[in-house]
């Protein structure tokens, strides 16, 4: 029931792109279709949910004070922790390389459809912000793999909302200054403010 | 008098295919992304920080060293091994180069302004995925050479810098009714101002970017299609 909780909460309440501003560069830059929207955000669950519980592991069993202890006594005292950000974005990029050629031999017509978005997710600040909040927050296993997985699904839910938005928006009459950036950075403040009515909601 | 003009000819056989420490093209490389060519608000890069931290002046100047640093040497050692990069792994090797940038950069946090580090938080570590260095780094340090890179890194870094501290600047004063957190609104007398909870919030960050972007597109006359 808790992982229930945390799953609504990662999607709704902690919205990466509504409350934490994370992955706005492809948000802003993939939204101006549905069907494109549609497959970005597939992309980004499908890494995130493996990403974040990976990380996990490397975090717990490599990085951490004393986490190599399992090599042996004289390892106990060993802290990585300052190897984070290399360890984590290499996974990272590992992983989007490994499910484009995964993808790629199983189902040709979905990468298809993926392809040119696989290789832009390794930049994407939502899969390694979620990985670095998963560690200030010390999550569990089962606790990281309900946020990468809940993560995902409120980024694609935020990108194909703002996607259906902008597809209506082509037809109206917006100042010339605002067009395109301006304009897309307005809506998504109001967006946000329709995701606020999810705070204190406990479930 | 003969002697001296001919050694003002040689100099200047010399020196002439070389180009001048601070020459036109090379201000341009630092004038351009101030403005005309802003990284956030005209090539809509490195958005997630720009709204992420900018609640207050403090931690928006030390994130604005943090990324000008980063942006810099960046530009500057990926420029130096622009030719020994293999071009299939260049990716990879760009991110090894900003994430080991990055690292020193929060150590130095770590040690030295433990509250800012806390603060930050793992927005410092965001920094590796900032579009805008990654951004240089393919479109500019790929091929061009190091001192020039850098001075492109330069006018990149100040370009993110002088939009995030203007956000800031005005999230700070609505949402917290200072700046720098010297309560400006009390110190002229004004003791009942009421600060808008909107400016502290995400949403607040939106509306400012979204209005300075209009601002500073009106003026110059981008329009984007």
């Amino acid at each position: 029931m808790e992982l229930f909780s945390l799953g609504i909460k990662s999607i709704f309440v902690e919205n990466m792109i509504f409350a934490y501003f994370l992955g706005m560069c492809s948000f802003l830059a993939v939204s101006k279709k549905v069907s494109t929207a549609i497959g970005l955000g597939a992309a980004v669950i499908f890494v995130l949910t493996i990403t974040v519980p990976v990380n996990w592991l490397i975090q717990d069993k490599v990085l951490k004070e004393g986490a190599l202890a399992w090599l042996g006594s004289s390892f106990a005292e060993v802290n990585l922790e300052f190897l984070q950000f290399i360890m984590f974005i290499a996974i990272i990029a590992a992983m989007v390389q490994l499910v484009e050629m995964i993808i790629e031999k199983f189902s040709p017509a979905l990468y298809g459809s993926l392809g040119i978005f696989l290789p832009l997710i390794a930049v994407n600040c939502a899969i390694l912000g979620s990985s670095l909040f998963m560690v200030q927050r010390d999550y569990t296993l089962s606790e990281a793999t309900v946020f990468g997985f809940g993560s995902g699904i409120g980024w694609m839910l935020a990108i194909v909302a703002l996607a259906a938005i902008r597809e209506k928006l082509k037809y109206s009459n917006v100042p010339d200054g605002l067009k395109g950036l301006g304009i897309t950075m307005l809506i998504t403040g109001l967006m946000g403010i329709a995701f606020k009515s999810f705070i204190g909601i406990a479930i | 008098m003969s002697t001296e003009t001919l050694e003002n000819e040689n100099q200047q056989v010399i020196e002439a295919p070389k180009e001048e420490f601070l020459s036109k093209r090379r201000k341009r490389l630092i004038t351009d992304p101030l403005n005309e060519d802003n990284p956030i608000t005209v090539q809509v890069l490195g958005i997630c920080s720009a709204l992420a931290i900018t609640v207050q002046m403090e931690p928006t100047l030390i994130m604005s060293i943090a990324v000008v640093f980063v942006i810099v040497f960046a530009n500057l050692i990926i420029s130096l091994m622009r030719n020994l990069i293999p071009n299939r792994v260049r990716i990879i090797v760009q991110l090894a180069v900003i994430a080991t940038l990055v690292t020193l950069v929060s150590e130095v946090l770590k040690a030295y302004s433990y509250e800012m580090y806390k603060i930050l938080g793992a927005f410092v570590g965001l920094i590796i995925t900032n579009c805008i260095v990654m951004g240089r780094l393919e479109a500019f340090a790929m091929g061009n050479k190091p001192y020039d890179s850098l001075l492109d890194g330069l006018g990149s870094g100040f370009g993110y810098a002088w939009i995030i501290l203007v956000v800031a600047f005005f999230r700070e004063l609505f949402g917290s009714g200072s700046v720098f957190g010297f309560k400006v609104f009390e110190a002229v007398g004004l003791n009942n101002f009421a600060t808008n909870g909107l400016m502290v919030d995400s949403i607040g960050a939106f509306m400012v970017l979204g209005i300075l972007i209009w601002v500073q597109r009106s003026k110059t006359g981008y329009v984007e299609h």
